[in-house]
């Protein structure tokens, strides 16, 4: 049974850019960013989603609204049935404990300042984790659990290396002992080998705790490897969501499968058909009418230009939003 | 491609910096050739001197610490030409793209001037045609609508946008050599194709060579013919890219293979390389890698392996390379 921690439905999020001096002089209203065009996903309990997408695209103002640090205009986002941009949730201090965020980039959002210790005490302290006696002790259990030496405790951000920055932050993250865990390029600037370690960490984690993890990154492979099921983001508008495995294996969507084909291959004889994108992601300045891949895939009709496709179940794969998935997909 | 001779030569290249008196061997013993059309994979974990040694071969490492060893373009040592002279070289015969394109784009120029002002000291070309080949360069990093953008300033463009803006500068002059460091890693994959097929494409046409520095293997796979893998400052394997990443036989190589979640069963367990990479403060006295090494034996310990030639066009620096089907990599 799978059951639903999270329900996105229909979020759109624009940012209001300053009014130029040409708007000004033109008496036009200031332009607006749409990062986010109506995105619908579930979260479910225990699972890994991966959100993959070129720069741009909206993953990280999808990940930021989860967390409250964005309130979206359109749509809502329930957790656990309830809204949590509501009267009630506002106020509700629990639901900053119960959905963590991880950074991209632990050493910025590390107080350099703080020893690890210090950094862990004040997280269990903010959400009266334990009883002030019992701190020292649930410190140490938290260093063991992302395996850093307990010596750790004294050290400052500083003299870990990037690696063990990041456990750091995925220690403070589970602190709280959160029930999901936003992942937005968590280990995107490691080295491979640094890389698999918190990957481990985080899949074996997930196992014990039962964490729900929603985990954006660019890198396809990892993506593909820690996900159970995935979507694909263009325009801040999710394009294709399923199984990760099928998805992988056989993206369906036009733009999935030119991103997908797009991830060099580490063996050098498997040279792949790669599908080479035209141009580049439009600007969401201006997001273009209908399918807002129109104006980059090779399958455009006049339908594409005019009518946005729906999000929709198909047979054997997972939801797509094309017009024509089915003569696309006919010789696959 | 890789005909005749040899358009850059490395050889010995030791690059050393010092902290508070204590000496830096950031890069040792570095030797490799690279030819005109040949792309060169250099790769290897963050620290391990891939960039010192593209710095070093331009000569841009001596102001900071001591180069030893030569360095031949096209025949001729660079390693000590005079500053003056080895200017003419950087930019026309020989282009760099830095790691960090925020720091060598210059602020207060357009994006445009900055392109015409590349081929006004590189090329013969008059000022409208350098116009059209600014805008066909951005136009060919994908940058869109170039023409209307050769106005705008560098902080009007994305993180992405101006790393293309720095490849565009970089391959203006067709330069016979390329330095590209990470050129791609902070782009997208879409527009990281995009890229590696533009510079694929002027090796192949224009015979440009290229040693291009990378930590994605999957770039190496579908880009170069050669590869040297880097560790601790020093060159532990080299080879073609086909045997290097099919039979990796320096134990480091392995576990760098091993480590890209490629083929391996989904949501399962990750191979990792156990430890760090050691302080250039601290190395170990025998090979670098002990520490962390499988293989490791009462020889590695107390004497360094050096790089020697294990099979034909194949050189590895260890005493106990795997072998071929133990890291056989499918
Ligand atoms: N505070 C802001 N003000 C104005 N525009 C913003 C703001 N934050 C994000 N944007 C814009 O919203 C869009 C989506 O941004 P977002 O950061 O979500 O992208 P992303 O998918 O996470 O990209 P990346 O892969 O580069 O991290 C982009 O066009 C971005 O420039
Ligand atoms: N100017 C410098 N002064 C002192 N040490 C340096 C300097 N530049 C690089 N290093 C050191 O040299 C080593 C190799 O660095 P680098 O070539 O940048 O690694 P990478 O392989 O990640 O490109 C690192 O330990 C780095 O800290
Ligand atoms: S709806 Fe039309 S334009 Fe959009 S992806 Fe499908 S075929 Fe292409
Ligand atoms: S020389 Fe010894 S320690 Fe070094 S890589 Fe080879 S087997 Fe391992
Ligand atoms: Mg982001
Ligand atoms: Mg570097």
């Amino acid at each position: 049974m799978t059951q639903t921690v999270m329900e996105i439905r229909d979020v759109g999020l624009e940012f209001p850019l300053p009014r130029t001096l040409l708007d000004l002089l033109n008496k036009r209203p200031g332009r607006v960013v749409n990062a986010l065009n109506g995105v619908s996903l579930q979260l479910h309990k225990g699972e890994t989603l991966g959100v993959v997408g070129e720069s741009g695209c909206g993953k990280s103002t999808l990940a930021r609204c989860i967390v409250r640090l964005y309130e979206p205009q359109h749509g809502s986002i329930h957790f656990d049935g309830q809204d949590i941009f509501g009267a009630g949730m506002k106020k509700d201090r629990s639901y900053n404990r119960r959905v963590q965020m991880m950074f991209q980039d632990p050493y910025s959002s590390l107080n350099p300042r703080m020893t690890t210790g210090q950094i862990l005490s004040e997280a269990l302290k903010v959400h009266k984790m334990r009883p002030e006696d019992e701190i020292p002790t649930r410190v140490a259990e938290l260093l063991e659990l992302v395996r850093l030496p307990q010596d750790a405790a004294q050290k400052l951000p500083h003299e870990f290396s990037g690696g063990q920055r990041q456990r750091i932050a995925i220690a403070r993250a589970l602190a709280v002992e959160p029930e999901v865990l936003i992942a937005d390029e968590l280990v995107s600037a490691l080295d491979v080998s640094v890389q698999a370690q918190v990957v481990n960490l985080l899949l074996e984690l997930q196992e014990r705790l039962n964490l729900t993890i929603l985990f954006v990154a660019h890198d396809l492979r990892l993506v593909r490897h820690v996900s159970n099921r995935v979507a694909v983001i263009y325009l801040g508008r999710i394009v294709e969501i399923g199984d990760s495995e099928t998805l992988f294996a056989n993206p369906s969507h036009p733009y999935s499968q030119a991103l997908l084909s797009a991830a060099p291959s580490i063996n050098p004889d498997d040279k792949g058909e790669a599908i080479r994108l035209e141009g580049e992601l439009p600007s969401p300045l201006n997001v273009p009418s209908g399918c807002p891949f129109h104006v980059r895939c090779r399958h455009a009709s006049d339908l594409c230009k005019s009518e946005v496709p729906p999000l929709l179940a198909q047979e054997g794969r997972g939801e797509v939003a094309c017009h024509h998935i089915e003569e696309i997909n006919q010789h696959a | 491609m890789t005909n005749d001779m040899p358009i850059l030569e490395v050889r010995d290249l030791c690059t050393t910096f010092s902290r508070g008196g204590v000496a830096l061997p950031a890069v040792r013993d570095v030797s490799f050739n690279v030819g005109k059309g040949e792309v060169l994979g250099l790769v290897g974990e963050s620290g391990s001197g891939k960039s010192v040694t593209l710095r070093s071969i331009l000569g841009l490492s001596r102001r900071y610490g001591d180069v030893t060893g030569d360095v031949r373009w096209m025949g001729q040592d660079i390693s000590r030409m005079p500053e003056r002279k080895l200017r003419q070289i950087r930019g026309r015969d020989i282009a760099m793209i830095f790691q960090e394109p925020m720091t060598s784009l210059n602020p207060l120029l357009t994006v445009g001037m900055q392109l015409t002002e590349t081929l006004k000291a590189h090329t013969d070309l008059g000022r409208a045609a350098r116009r059209d080949r600014a805008i066909e360069m951005l136009d060919h990093v994908g940058i869109p609508s170039a023409a209307s953008r050769l106005e705008e300033y560098p902080h009007q463009f994305s993180g992405g946008m101006r790393q293309r803006v720095m490849i565009a500068i970089a391959l203006a002059a067709n330069p016979k050599l390329l330095l590209a460091d990470e050129p791609t890693t902070a782009l997208d994959v879409t527009i990281q194709a995009q890229i590696l097929d533009l510079i694929l494409s002027l090796a192949d046409e224009l015979h440009m060579g290229v040693i291009l520095v990378t930590h994605d293997l999957g770039v190496v796979a579908q880009t170069c013919e050669n590869v040297a893998v880097m560790y601790a400052g020093r060159i532990v394997e080299q080879g073609s890219v086909r045997q290097v990443l099919r039979t990796p036989r320096h134990p480091y190589t392995v576990g760098l293979m091993r480590s890209v979640p490629q083929d391996v069963p989904p949501r399962t367990q990750l191979y990792s390389v156990p430890g760090t990479p050691p302080s250039l403060e601290a190395l170990p006295a025998g090979c670098a890698f002990a520490p962390r090494c499988q293989n490791q034996t009462e020889a590695c310990l107390s004497a360094r392996p050096t790089l020697e030639t294990i099979s034909e066009g194949r050189a590895a620096a260890c005493f106990n390379p795997m072998a071929i089907a133990q890291g056989e990599v499918a």
